[in-house]
């Protein structure tokens, strides 16, 4: 059994890293290897999801290797191999024999394989190593076309500011071991820790989730991450990646219960996110950056179902979410790679040149606006109506953010269904890169039923933890029909835009300037520090080691010129007063008699004098 | 058989001068690579022998100089082994890569090999005088490797690494020379002194003992502030000089920890540990800071070692706290310590032998001269993306499983100072990026020779097969550390409950 789960993160993280060890090699075979082990990984992503297989590794010490797979991860790793599978048959069409498509397919397996070893992950450890390779072939992927500084640039900065977010889980694992309750740091036993530790976990994992969900305030990453290759951006916003945190806050909801007020954190950061970064989409004229913002406004209805306990009303916003998104990047990415942009006023009619792929958008589209019957409409009130339970306010909040993503979508589509622009130099869809779409588009209407009973009972089973509670009827009529009105209004207002101030739109437009506030609050400040440091090293410590040595020198000259002189000027003037002494005592020895006898007079005087004194 | 391994290096070193001057250089290449290979099968041979819950193995003992209570006494355990087998790794991949090496090759031959008997001696040694010795004859061989064949202010550069290094171990001596005559009976004697704890309850004469032990190591390892000798050593030394003295040179520093003034300084060092944790988070972020500010790609990587070897010094503080911590905490503390001089050698390795092949190309460390350097040469450039992204502790590599342990075991003791080192592995993974974009990425630029840019070859043979083995290793210790750790977490227990006297 424990094999079946072994193999199912070892297959796409094996063959990715073979076909990146390859290299170029690789590039011919990498599409159909990719295909084959996506495949089979999905094949055993449903067994595991009906079997629940547990395996166990030791790793350090006492802190072993865990995976599990239970409803909640059984879901997750179903959807990820699924939206994996169809991003990969796109991406077969897309790149194009002289790209290099064994970096990319190896990237994208390794992407995929971290994801499954993320949501699979029984123990802390485990989670943190899938979370963070994660976030480095995002990195690589994103930075794809590796020449255009742009794109590495905008890499960089997504991978360090998910990064800054992740040292939370660092923390949260060592607060963990140091509040003794669990020593295996299973993620079931986070919420027995007691205080501080538990808030501190708490924290830890908040943190790092809210920084991987690109929640306010790390949203602006997810705008940097669109500079990468549109079936990356597919995979990264609907089953990988910006859903990995909502996934943890969904399955640590006991430890955010337990500390007192993580749920209340998360949920408003959740709400608030929905919010503000749906004004932020309706605020975009660029397809992919509208789908961005409205990615991390989706994502914060999912991170407001964690804060308020709705684990499986945020499940299925997750799961519908991720069909709907990463059709709506595929398409995108379809349209750039045939009309040569994402600018919405130049995709004018785009929808009309491919009835398939224009039908598939549209779909998504609607089912991202909230529309009845699609998934998303029904299980964003899955989770409201838990939300409501909490706090009215929540409740309300989460209302206005449904609207607006009614009105984002309204405007998306309204471009591209408009009359179309004459496109001389336009190229083909190719089939193979419109037919994964239309599976997605099923989903996105065929997972409504899952938000209504028995079914939703099913999933609340499955999911486990409280059941869903009963959304009464009016309170899916009230959003259908808010949503129709909203997207009612701005299909027909559109061509005003948005009727807000010109510096509120250059404000939303540009991601509420968070990326700029990161810069001059953090970046530039450590920067600074940076090159005090280093000018303290060179001019400081340096030079006072080098100074330390200088004098040793300029002791050693003072002691050869002052000291030495002093001392061989003693040695000197002992020899010559002793020289001195010796001419003064060869002058009496004259050899004349007389002079002795003088001598010896005046001694004898002098002797005599001495004695009468003395005595 | 460890005396074989220990000083068979030395001896082939001494025939190399037998030879007669004429000889081909390609025989003094062969038999370095030879003899460095055949050390590392010893070694290999000398861990499958090896018991991991054993204690001491391989001991052997001589009289020497019984009269000052020094003898010969070598061995190995868990904390001598894992450096062991890195010493001779990387001494062989140092082998291969100067296989293309032109400048008196039969010296530079005859020298690697005299450095390798230094270090491999320092980790077996169990007498306090043969480690001493040791320690100084490494840097006698490192300060002619640095200023025989490093590059253009390499003599200014050797003499400041000699007599900075040399007075450190003159510090240490002094410290040494306490612990014998608090002995009684006196010796020099590692193990025997470890048994006596002779210092205990003498807080004033142990504290003194324990700060010269630890100047001595501190400017070896180097920490903040003693660290200043490192940066020029590394950027005029040749590339398997700077593999070997950030590899193996400085764990010597930080073996001496684990080995000497944790085990026989129990009392003092639990006293002054403190002093310890503080100088491990100024050391971490200080050295990431600096290197940050950097924009000499060898002087980065250089400053990015005084920050890892700051997680050292911070985990072997961290670890004194026996009060608050649990055991396992302090286990894993002091074996992520272990895991990290490992790890740090593997990839510190690898990324001076890179420097070594841009250096060989452009002719200039400077970053902001390349860029685009992946378009000519993918390999390298695949090779120095995988090393930077293991040396900012990514899981996968041996660097996440060293920092992870050591975070996780010194947070509870030390909630403060372990929070505030965690940010080095941000700074580390901004500073590596930012030189990854720089070098590699973006439109192709090359420093000029005199007149038209310099050709930047991929990595030729020699040079994959000295760096490529490395990163596997660290790949493999990411993935799989069971074989690693279950040597060492023994041996981190002992000195812990060596440590709790």
């Amino acid at each position: 059994m424990s094999a079946l789960l072994w193999a199912l993160v070892a297959l796409p993280l094996g063959t990715g890293g073979l076909l990146l060890a390859a290299g170029r090699r690789a590039d011919r075979v990498a599409p159909a290897l990719a295909l084959a082990a996506t495949v089979a990984a999905t094949g055993l992503a449903v067994t595991v999801a009906f079997r629940h297989p547990t395996a166990r590794a030791p790793f350090l010490d006492g802190l072993p290797l865990g995976l599990a797979v239970d409803g909640l991860s059984g879901l997750l790793v179903v959807t990820v191999t699924g939206v994996a599978l169809a991003v990969l048959l796109f991406s077969v069409a897309e790149f194009g024999p002289d790209q290099a498509r064994a970096r990319f397919f190896g990237l994208m397996l390794l992407f995929a394989g971290s994801m499954l070893v993320t949501v699979t992950a029984a123990t802390l450890p485990v989670l943190l190593m899938g979370w963070e390779v994660m976030g480095a072939t995002s990195w690589a992927l994103i930075g794809y076309w590796w020449r255009e500084p742009r794109r590495t640039r905008a890499a960089d900065t997504a991978f360090l500011t998910t990064r800054t977010a992740d040292l939370g889980l660092y923390l949260a694992a060592g607060a963990a071991l140091a509040s003794g309750r669990d020593s295996t740091l299973s993620l079931d036993a986070l919420a027995r820790a007691d205080d501080p530790w538990l808030s501190f976990i708490a924290a830890g994992l908040v943190v790092a989730a809210l920084g991987k969900s690109a929640q306010l305030p790390f949203s602006f990453w997810l705008s940097k991450a669109m500079q990468g290759p549109s079936p990356v951006s597919a995979l990264l916003h609907s089953a990988t990646m910006v859903v990995a945190g909502a996934y943890l806050l969904l399955r640590t909801g006991p430890l955010l219960g337990a500390s007192g007020w993580g749920d209340d954190v998360v949920a408003w950061t959740g709400a608030a996110t929905a919010l503000c970064l749906g004004l932020v989409a309706a605020a975009q004229s660029d397809l992919k950056q509208l789908l961005a913002a409205s990615s991390c406004a989706q994502i914060g209805f999912m991170v407001l179902a964690a804060g308020v306990g709705a684990t499986s009303g945020g499940t299925l916003q997750l799961i519908a979410h991720a069909a709907a998104k990463s059709l709506l990047f595929l398409a995108a990415g379809a349209w750039l790679t045939a009309l040569g942009t994402q600018q919405l006023p130049e995709l004018l009619g785009a929808a009309r040149r491919h009835a398939v792929l224009g039908t598939a958008f549209t779909v998504a589209a609607l089912s991202l606006a909230g529309l009845a019957p699609l998934s998303l409409w029904a299980a964003k009130d899955v989770l409201l109506s838990q939300a409501l339970e909490s706090s009215p306010w929540l409740y309300g909040v989460g209302l206005a953010a449904a609207l607006l993503s009614a009105v984002y979508s309204a405007k998306a589509l309204w471009y591209v269904w408009q009359a179309e622009l004459p496109r001389p130099d336009a190229r083909r869809v190719p089939v193979g890169a419109v037919a994964p779409l239309v599976p997605l588009a099923l989903a996105c209407v065929a997972l409504t039923p899952l938000a209504f009973p028995p079914l939703r009972e099913a999933v609340g089973r499955v999911v486990g933890g409280p059941g869903p509670l009963a959304p009464a009827a009016w309170e899916f009529a009230l959003s259908g029909a808010l949503a129709l009105v909203a997207a009612a209004l701005a299909w027909s207002g559109n061509t005003r835009a948005l009727s807000l101030p010109g510096r509120a739109t250059s404000v939303l437009a540009n991601w509420l300037g968070l990326e700029r506030a990161a810069h001059v609050l953090l970046v530039a400040p450590v920067m600074r520090l940076a090159h005090l440091a280093a000018a303290f090293d060179d001019r400081g410590l340096d030079r006072a080691v080098d100074g330390s040595a200088a004098a040793a020198v300029r002791l050693a000259l003072w002691t050869n010129g002052v000291v030495e002189r002093a001392m061989d000027g003693t040695v000197t003037a002992v020899a010559s007063g002793t020289r001195t002494l010796g001419r003064w005592a060869r002058r009496p020895q004259t050899g004349q008699l007389h002079q002795y006898l003088a001598q010896a007079v005046a001694a004898f005087t002098v002797l005599a004098v001495v004695l009468v004194l003395v005595r | 058989m460890l005396t074989a391994l220990v000083f068979a290096p030395t001896a082939v070193a001494l025939l190399l001068f037998v030879l007669p001057r004429r000889t081909a250089t390609v025989v003094f290449r062969t038999v370095w690579v030879a003899v460095s290979a055949v050390e590392l099968a010893l070694v290999v041979a000398i861990w499958a022998g090896y018991d991991s819950d054993g204690g001491t193995q391989y001991e052997q003992r001589t009289r020497w100089i019984p009269s000052a209570g020094v003898g010969y006494h070598v061995g190995v355990d868990g904390l001598s082994l894992p450096l062991l087998a890195l010493t001779c790794l990387l001494f062989l991949a140092c082998a291969l890569y100067s296989l293309r090496e032109n400048r008196r090759v039969r010296e530079f031959a005859a020298l690697f090999l005299f450095l390798e008997t230094t270090c491999l001696g320092l980790f077996a040694a169990l007498d306090l005088i043969l480690f001493f010795v040791f320690f100084d004859l490494s840097i006698v061989a490192m300060y002619f490797v640095i200023a025989g064949w490093g590059h253009r202010q390499a003599a200014r550069a050797a003499l400041k690494f000699f007599l900075y290094t040399f007075i450190g171990s003159l510090a240490l001596l002094l410290g040494f020379i306490g612990l014998y005559l608090a002995a009684s009976p006196h010796t020099f004697d590692m193990v025997e002194l470890t048994r006596q704890n002779p210092l205990a309850g003498r807080s004033v004469y142990g504290g003194l003992v324990l700060l010269a032990v630890l100047v001595g190591l501190a400017v070896k390892t180097p920490t903040v502030p003693f660290h200043t000798w490192l940066p020029p050593a590394h950027v005029e030394a040749p590339a398997a000089g700077s593999a070997i003295l950030a590899g193996v040179l400085l764990k010597m520093g930080t073996y001496g920890f684990v080995r000497i003034a944790m085990p026989m300084l129990p009392g003092a060092w639990r006293r002054y540990a403190l002093v310890l944790v503080v100088v491990g988070v100024v050391s971490v972020l200080h050295g990431a800071l600096v290197a940050l500010a950097q924009t000499d790609f060898k002087r980065m990587v250089a400053y990015t070692s005084v920050n890892h070897m700051g997680y050292i010094v911070l985990a072997v503080g961290a670890a004194a706290a026996t009060a608050d911590s649990s055991e396992q905490a302090r286990s894993l503390a002091v074996t992520g310590a272990v895991t990290q001089m490992v790890s740090h050698g593997l990839l510190t390795g690898a990324l001076f032998l890179l420097a070594g092949v841009m250096y060989e190309r452009g002719r200039t460390y400077d970053m902001p001269s390349y860029g685009g350097v992946a378009g000519v040469a993918p390999v390298f450039a695949a090779m120095t993306g995988v090393a930077a992204f293991a040396s900012l502790g990514l899981p996968g590599f041996s660097g996440f499983i060293a920092e992870f342990q050591i975070f996780t075991g010194s947070l509870g003791p030390r909630p403060v100072a372990t929070a505030l080192s965690v940010l080095g592995i941000l700074l580390t993974a901004g500073l590596f990026l930012r030189a990854l974009r720089q070098v590699l990425t973006g439109p192709l630029r090359l420093p000029d020779a005199p007149g038209t840019p310099r050709a930047f070859p991929d990595m030729r043979t020699h040079e994959s097969l000295a760096v490529v083995p490395l990163l596997v290793l660290a790949v493999v210790l990411g993935v799989a550390p069971r074989f690693l750790l279950d040597v060492v977490e023994p041996a981190s227990r002992s000195v812990l409950e060596l440590l709790a006297r």
